[in-house]
């Protein structure tokens, strides 16, 4: 396999006027010896196969592009083809992204990786590739999510892995990311830091997102195969931080713009954008600097950042990656949201009508899919990118519809 | 007014390291801080204003939770001003507000820094922007008026160090350990660092992080031009002790000659 080499960013770690490295001058060196190795391993034969071998054995790639026939009928618009991202060992594609960080921790010496996580997700596929590869791993986690994640706290330590609470601010994901900064600024010269999604100072928005374009590069291959063609007409995908919808875009959001097919994210519009909680950073957000780089991002008018808000844990993040503010801005993909409430009835919906009970966090695609894809025509065909699956919402989902499917 | 360089130069002078405390503006509440930091002037030669922000993630518990309190207690950049705008009535000692850079963003790059300069503010320090992600945004602040102060830490090489003191004024701010803002029992030997620093710039440098008693103080005094401290203050401050007399127990130690 081969790591892309995409037009951004550029030497400093830009998208346009975005990202960079807003983080304190201890971590800056660190940050410059990781985009160096980097750049390297993405040249070296061993680290590739490795990967390779590591995505195709170990995580199950390549996830399969299904055809959902039944919603394809259902919507009566485009062929909808689900990417099964939730078909990956640990249930999302947030593993194309840990094992590659951990084989690059591994080839630096590093013993000891940290990593925030929101519902844990990341965390326990961080918790996974350390156990895997013989590395110790410390996970930040917010007070209030470990307590709504009961069940994702036990996998990692089951896993191996140790998991530190976090008591400060909002007790959740952009707290347990400070908490990670602190710590790799104090553990800089022994701890690799598995940052979890397309955000943070460079190298990690790009190595983040050359990780996981192994999604939108099966995605080409496949369609390929199935319909003679290698790039859909649209690809759909969920955004907080962005890291799956990043992986489906970046394959084809270089193209000259009458090839490229229409990208579309969709953030979490929570309870409405006009209720103030929701987590639609390009939506509602402005230009700002939180955990290392320039982005849209929700805050105050004193700069202080503000909590977001999503039924989904995955999307509860007041930021959104450097490159989809820069897609965002040059429209190069658009960005769209939908409530707490619609994705909790796509959710359903996917059930019902395929099968596959999605992620909450894909569930919000799903949600902007059955709007759209109803008016495309026949002949189009639309990639929704599923980037988890929904066993860990379960329980909440339960909780949320009052037992009603017990009727 | 004295400016950054003439408190230097006083301090030097009588044989001594500056000594800088750093207070979050509004902590414990915005009257308390006005009489500790009057107080803890009298042993200072330039004070740092803290603004607190939601996500101060180049700092320790301590500065967390007196930021955390600052902000329930309603602290804003409108608030902290007139803060400082009181403390400028009290002394000509330079004062250096420490924030970090999506307060300032939000406000806008050159309303920030002339309300600061207007406010009678001396110098910035901002802890996430390493000065090459924005020069633009450093030569704003010193077309204000205001020096710009820079972090050199533990970490920094050679070609770091160069890039970080050419786009610093006033004072180089040297962080005594790899890691956040918090008292520390002993300091390590900065003799090389401050050595690579002296070898291209000219500037005082002043220790911090760390530096929480008499002595941690006499040990940073030995080996530079200034003192920062900060959590040691704001910890005594939580507990009802007496920062006034922790300072001063700092101040005598830093006499060096």
């Amino acid at each position: 396999m081969n790591l892309p080499n995409y037009p951004t960013p550029d030497a400093k770690g830009r998208f346009g006027k975005y990202g960079g490295r807003y983080v304190p001058e201890t971590l800056i060196p660190a940050l410059q010896q990781l985009t160096k190795t980097y750049e390297a391993l993405k040249k070296d034969e061993g680290f590739l196969s490795e990967l390779e071998y590591y995505l195709r054995h170990y995580a199950g790639r390549p996830s399969p592009l299904y055809f959902a026939a039944n919603l394809s009928k259902l919507w009566g618009g485009a062929k909808v083809y689900l990417k099964r991202e939730d078909l990956n060992h640990t249930g999302a594609h947030k593993i194309n992204n840990t094992l590659g960080q951990a084989l690059i921790a591994k080839r630096m010496g590093k013993k000891r990786v940290i990593a925030e996580t929101g519902a844990g997700q990341h965390g326990v596929s961080v918790a996974t590739a350390a156990a895997l590869f013989g590395l110790q791993a410390v996970i930040y986690m917010g007070a209030e999510d470990v307590r709504r994640q009961a069940l994702n706290v036990f996998r990692m330590k089951l896993l191996g892995a140790e998991v530190r609470t976090v008591d400060s601010g909002t007790k959740t994901l952009k707290d347990a990311t400070n908490e990670a900064i602190r710590d790799w600024v104090t553990n800089v010269k022994d701890t690799f830091y598995i940052l979890g999604s397309v955000v943070g100072p460079h190298p990690y928005p790009m190595m983040v997102r050359d990780l996981q374009s192994v999604i939108g590069k099966e995605i080409a291959a496949q369609l390929q195969e199935a319909e003679g063609k290698s790039r859909p007409d649209t690809i759909i995908a969920c955004v907080g931080g962005g890291s799956n919808a990043i992986g489906a875009f970046a394959e084809f959001a270089y193209l000259p713009p009458q090839q490229r097919p229409r990208l579309i994210g969709v953030e979490a519009g929570g309870e409405g954008l006009h209720t103030g909680r929701h987590a639609a950073s390009i939506g509602a957000g402005k230009k700002g600097v939180l955990h290392g780089s320039f982005m849209y991002l929700l805050y105050d008018e004193n700069g202080q950042i503000q909590p977001a808000h999503s039924v989904s844990a995955g999307l509860d993040y007041p930021g959104v990656g450097p490159e989809h503010s820069y897609f965002a801005d040059e429209g190069i993909a658009e960005y769209h949201n939908v409530t707490d409430e619609e994705a909790l009835q796509a959710f359903q919906l996917l059930s019902k009508a395929e099968g596959i009970i999605p992620a909450l966090e894909s569930a919000h695609a799903i949600a902007y899919a059955a709007k759209v894809v109803p008016e495309m025509p026949n002949n189009e065909i639309v990639v929704i990118n599923l980037s988890g699956r929904g066993d860990k919402d379960v329980v909440e989902v339960m909780r949320l519809l009052g037992g009603e499917q017990n009727d | 007014m004295i400016s950054i360089a003439e408190a230097f130069a006083q301090a030097k002078g009588e044989g001594r390291a500056a000594i800088i405390p750093y207070l979050t503006a509004g902590y414990p509440s915005p009257e308390s801080y006005l009489q500790i930091a009057k107080n803890l002037l009298r042993h200072a030669d330039m004070m740092e204003v803290g603004i607190p922000f939601s996500d101060p993630l180049g700092d320790g518990p301590t500065i967390q939770k007196a930021g955390e309190k600052a902000l329930q207690n309603g602290m804003n950049f409108a608030k902290t001003l007139s803060l400082i705008r009181e403390l400028r009535q009290e002394t000509d000692k330079p004062l250096l507000v420490m924030t970090y850079i999506n307060p300032v963003i939000s406000v806008g790059p050159q309303d920030f820094f002339g309300a600061l300069a207007k406010a009678g503010v001396n110098g910035v320090i901002l802890p996430d922007l390493p000065p090459d992600q924005d020069a633009a945004l450093v030569s704003e602040a010193r077309s204000t008026g205001l020096d710009t102060v820079f972090l050199i830490a533990p970490t920094s090489n050679d070609e770091r160090i160069r890039t970080v003191t050419s786009y610093t004024s006033g004072f180089i701010y040297l962080v005594s350990v790899t890691g956040v803002t918090g008292a520390r029992r002993r300091l390590p030997d900065l003799s090389g660092l401050v050595a690579a620093i002296r070898r291209v710039s000219d500037l005082p440098v002043a220790i911090g992080f760390g530096v929480s008693s008499a002595e941690t103080a006499a040990q940073a005094a030995r080996q530079a031009d200034g003192v920062v401290v900060g959590s040691a203050l704001l910890k005594e401050i939580a507990r009802g002790g007496d920062p006034e007399a922790l300072l001063e127990e700092i101040a005598t130690a830093a006499k060096v000659r």
